[in-house]
């Protein structure tokens, strides 16, 4: 192999892969970093897409105390029998444990919802993924910076 | 200043910042816990020192410095976890206890009406001791001395559930200390251990919370150290927590070493803090980061 | 038994959307955090959140460590028929909880 087909080779790919980000980027799937993370997503989604989108994760980007950070989720459906959304779940990618919770919702939630509040052990991404009745995931994700106080306490 | 760079130079080892003393996170809580230090001696180096109270207009309640979804919490009673404390303490008022076999609803009543404004003046002067005491002890007073039931330990579900549900009931009223001369003595070993610097980082309590409020110590802006919200809930405590408990926190972050629950010295701290936010509005149970 | 607060509107309309709150005291130990003596604290959480309507099951939540102490959640549901909603909670070393409250749908 030569230097010159070699940096072809590279230009090539740089090129292909600049338009893949412009023109696919919109429904390309949702890649996910960590590796417990992603374990835990996929066995909740199985071999299924998540695509970004639907779902919105309301999550201030700057948080006073990593032990409670609001968090707030709404998934754009019509909730009715036909179209609604199954379930969601949150993901972290730097906590001990990656899963933060899962909700079963159904036609009857009216509105797809909900909030609570978490624990962040360090300043990282929350994935939340919306399982809708047509078998189809969508996700959302916020970079949380989780501030430490200067002052803390030993055990009580 | 010259004193507070002496004195943490003789500590140096203990206090060195470290380079980044900002939003330093993660690592174990012996690293976060040194990293905190370092920060503290670190941004008391760069301290001026002025020791002047704070003009009473200037005063301002740590809510005012808090996010939004802190204060959220606060706000609303049913997304307040400081509030099931309350419901506990609710409980308790009204639950019979003791040999004597009465509650506290049986001598005060409606807590509501009896218990208005209460915590808002003590601590108080307490003549059968010869000195004042705070709403704990004055709990614990009345489980001793009237139920004939054992004290609640300091810091205990119960006892900060009572105090928070006594507390309450002074939510939304001035801080009033009371103008008693007998507790003018204790008042004034309050001021002067607030201004007194100790521990191993040789601080103050008056210079962070009269000096330097407002400025930063690593993420969290410096609260002038007012007791207005008292049993509060606290999301490093990740539970509700008294005011003693705070300011043994506090003599921690300092490296001096606390005092027992309910030592004089404490209460007279109390003594002084209640005076020293006379008339700013009691948020119990307050929410706090 | 834990404390909770629940908060539903007493009165709505047939088909109206309403907002529900919980709030439970309960410290949700991660089993991660190490305490005196170096000894590491036993996880001890609320796994299970389940909320039903008139005896139906209408909302499902699994909870794992990183939901702060003293869970608060917060869901909708359509407010179909006057009843009861039940609120049932359960976790770690046999803990259960349920608080019910009433609701009058015009």
């Amino acid at each position: 192999m030569t230097e010159a087909s070699a940096t072809r080779r590279q230009i090539l790919a740089a090129a292909g892969g600049a338009a893949a980000v412009i023109l696919v980027r919109p429904a390309q799937a949702q890649r996910f970093t960590s590796g417990a993370m992603n374990l835990a997503i996929r066995k909740v989604v199985g071999e299924a897409n998540v695509t970004p989108g639907k779902i919105k994760l309301d999550i201030p980007p700057l948080s006073e105390n990593g032990n409670s950070v609001a968090m707030a989720i709404t998934v754009d459906s019509p909730m009715t029998a036909k179209d609604y959304v199954k379930a969601i779940h949150v993901f972290t990618e730097k906590n001990p444990q990656p899963n933060v919770i899962s909700v079963m919702l159904g036609p009857r939630a009216g509105r797809a919802s909900i909030a609570t509040r978490i624990r962040l052990a360090d300043t990282q991404t929350v994935t939340a993924i919306a399982e809708l009745s047509d078998g189809t995931f969508w996700s959302d994700t916020a970079d949380v910076i989780i501030t430490l106080g200067a002052c803390l306490e030993d055990t009580p | 200043m010259k004193r507070a760079g002496r004195g943490l130079n003789e500590h140096g080892t203990l206090v060195t910042p470290p380079p980044h003393p900002s939003l330093a996170s993660g690592g174990g809580s012996r690293l976060r816990l040194a990293a905190s230090f370092g920060c503290l001696a670190y941004v008391m180096t760069c301290f001026a020192i002025s020791a002047a109270e704070i003009p009473q207009n200037e005063r301002r309640s740590s809510y005012a410095d808090m996010a939004r979804d802190s204060k959220a919490m606060q706000d609303d009673d049913t997304a307040n976890p400081g509030m099931l404390s309350v419901l506990d303490g609710e409980a308790l008022w009204k639950a019979k206890a003791g040999a004597v076999g009465k509650a506290c609803a049986d001598c005060h009543g409606d807590a509501r009406a009896s218990m208005k404004g209460v915590s808002a003046r003590y601590p108080v002067f307490e003549p059968k001791l010869s000195r004042p005491i705070n709403i704990e002890q004055r709990i614990n007073l009345c489980r001793t001395e009237q139920q004939k039931a054992s004290p609640f330990a300091f810091e205990s579900k119960d006892m900060l559930a009572l105090s928070a549900y006594v507390s309450l009931q002074s939510r939304g009223q001035p801080i009033a200390p009371p103008d008693d001369q007998r507790l003018a003595p204790f008042r004034e070993t309050g001021r002067t251990l607030f201004n007194q610097r100790q521990g191993q980082l040789n601080l103050s309590c008056a210079q962070c919370h009269d000096d330097n409020w407002g400025k930063r110590l690593a993420a969290n802006i410096i609260p002038q150290g007012h007791p207005n919200g008292y049993p509060l809930y606290r999301l490093e405590w990740q539970s509700v927590g008294s005011l003693q408990r705070r300011l043994r926190n506090c003599m921690i972050g300092m490296r001096a070493e606390a005092y027992e629950y309910g030592a004089p010295e404490y209460v007279a701290m109390e003594l002084y803090l209640m005076w020293r936010a006379r008339g700013m509005t009691v948020e119990t149970p307050a929410v706090r980061p | 038994m834990a404390r909770a607060l629940i908060n539903v509107p007493a009165k709505a309309k047939r088909g109206e959307i309403i907002a529900i709150k919980t709030l439970i005291s309960h410290h949700m130990e991660s089993g991660f955090r190490v305490g005196p003596m170096g000894v590491m604290i036993p996880r001890d959480i609320i796994e299970t959140f389940v909320c039903t309507y008139n005896g139906e099951e209408i909302f499902r939540a699994s909870l794992y460590q990183a939901i702060a102490a003293n869970p608060f959640i917060t869901f909708n549901t359509v407010a179909i028929a006057s009843g009861t909603l039940e609120f049932k909670w359960t976790g770690d070393n046999g803990f259960s909880a349920t608080e019910s409250v009433n609701i009058i749908v015009e």
